[in-house]
């Protein structure tokens, strides 16, 4: 099972990051024999959309599932449409977080659990 | 002559000079008024014209032919502003991040987008007396603002004196209002903070290659702070207002400035005939 996790950096003990949009790293971890690769988020820095552009990203990677702290509607919509389950919740490591996925005790996320544009940096706007 | 009015700082006096500039001119010949603050557009509030017209004003959206796509991600790739998202079997458009550029259209290869419309407002016509008035009404919850200024302008008549209430600030609305303006009028007041937004203000219209001049309204015993600026940096300082309490009441009951004051006129009048002498000048 290949999964994502949003990390702030691309190593199994780096910590998870909540925001979903706007984290440096996604982790790309299959659950099976743990081998992993990190990518930077393209959606990290982007202006505007970011959600999007990281789930789109994410998409075209097959994930199956993805594990992220919060996740906004724009994003949350792109993968119920997409079929791929999402879930919540995450601390500490990657590898915690792994760990958490395998043993079942993510909470699987039915709908946004943070409202649009909340990994904004202050003062960056869109416009 | 197109005179756009601008601020930099919000609640400087923008439209207060915008309507008695208008008015002013009204009396020596005709005139039209366009309101490009369509997030918050307020000089119906003090010209209170007559509406003649209301239309809405749309934006490209894109709007996607199942049948033709062949879902390869062009359209997302492409969109600057993620408004697309392409699944294995279905394409997600986001119209609110959209900006309406048709890109993804002008792109794609099947020929799967078709144009789709959204309503970002209203464009709104009238008259004022004998003032042609033009503003926009952007619609509640839109961040897009500058489509709906361009179909403002586009609706003004031309080779008509035109004043144009700007935005404040100093961001894409009011980049795209000032724009191709003869002149611009920055109003300030005599404060730190006015000051500090009024050197924003210049530096834009100075990238824009629009020549500016300084209104100082509430002109009082803080002057000097606009004063040295507009001395060191070169920028004409037109007149002042000054700090009138009876003309802030009329303000609050809807009234222009040169109606409660019909002697503020005169500096406007002055203002148009050095504008006009330059012209002559020029051409």
């Amino acid at each position: 099972m290949k999964v994502a996790v949003c990390a702030q950096d691309g190593s199994l003990d780096a910590a998870v990051d909540q925001r979903f949009g706007r984290c440096p790293c996604l982790m790309l971890v299959d659950t099976e024999n743990m081998q992993w690769e990190a990518v930077p988020n393209p959606g990290a820095n982007s202006s505007g959309g970011a959600g999007i552009q990281t789930a789109q990203f994410l998409v075209d990677r097959r994930v199956e599932a993805v594990l992220v702290g919060r996740i906004g509607p724009k994003a949350m919509s792109v993968f119920q449409r997409a079929g791929i389950r999402v879930y919540g919740d995450i601390a500490g490591t990657v590898r915690e977080t792994i760990d958490m996925y395998r043993r079942g005790v993510l909470p699987l996320l039915l709908e946004a659990n943070s409202p649009t544009h909340a990994g904004m940096e202050e003062g960056r706007s869109g416009r | 002559m197109i005179i756009a009015v601008a601020s930099g700082k919000g609640g400087t006096g923008k439209t207060t000079v915008a309507a008695s500039l208008a008015l002013s001119a009204a009396e020596k010949g005709p005139v039209q008024y366009l309101d490009c603050d369509v997030e918050e557009p307020n000089g119906h509030l003090l010209l209170h014209p007559e509406w003649r017209q209301s239309r809405p004003v749309t934006v490209f959206v894109p709007v996607i032919a199942r049948e033709k796509c062949n879902y390869c991600g062009r359209c997302a790739q492409i969109c600057a502003f993620h408004a697309l998202a392409v699944l294995p079997e279905e394409v997600l458009v986001f119209p609110e991040l959209c900006h309406g550029c048709g890109g993804c259209r002008y792109f794609c290869r099947q020929e799967a987008i078709t144009e789709g419309k959204r309503e970002i407002g209203r464009l709104e016509k009238g008259l004022a007396g004998s003032i042609q008035f033009v503003h926009g009404r952007l619609r509640i919850g839109e961040a897009m603002s500058t489509p709906l200024i361009e179909a403002v302008k586009e609706n003004a008549a031309p080779d008509i004196l035109t004043v144009i209430d700007a935005p404040p600030g100093t961001s894409c609305p009011v980049i795209k209002t000032v724009t191709g303006a003869d002149f611009c009028l920055l109003v300030t007041e005599p404060t730190p903070f006015g000051l500090h937004d009024l050197a924003l203000a210049v530096k834009m219209v100075r990238e824009l290659a629009v020549p500016c001049g300084v209104v100082i309204n509430r002109s009082g015993k803080w002057d000097h702070l606009i004063e040295e600026y507009c001395r060191r940096e070169q920028v004409p300082l037109l007149f002042r207002l000054p700090a009138d309490r009876e003309v802030a009441a009329a303000y609050s009951r809807g009234i222009p400035a040169v109606a409660a004051r019909p002697e503020w006129k005169t500096r406007f009048l002055n203002f148009l005939a050095s504008l006009e002498g330059k012209d002559r000048c020029a051409s």
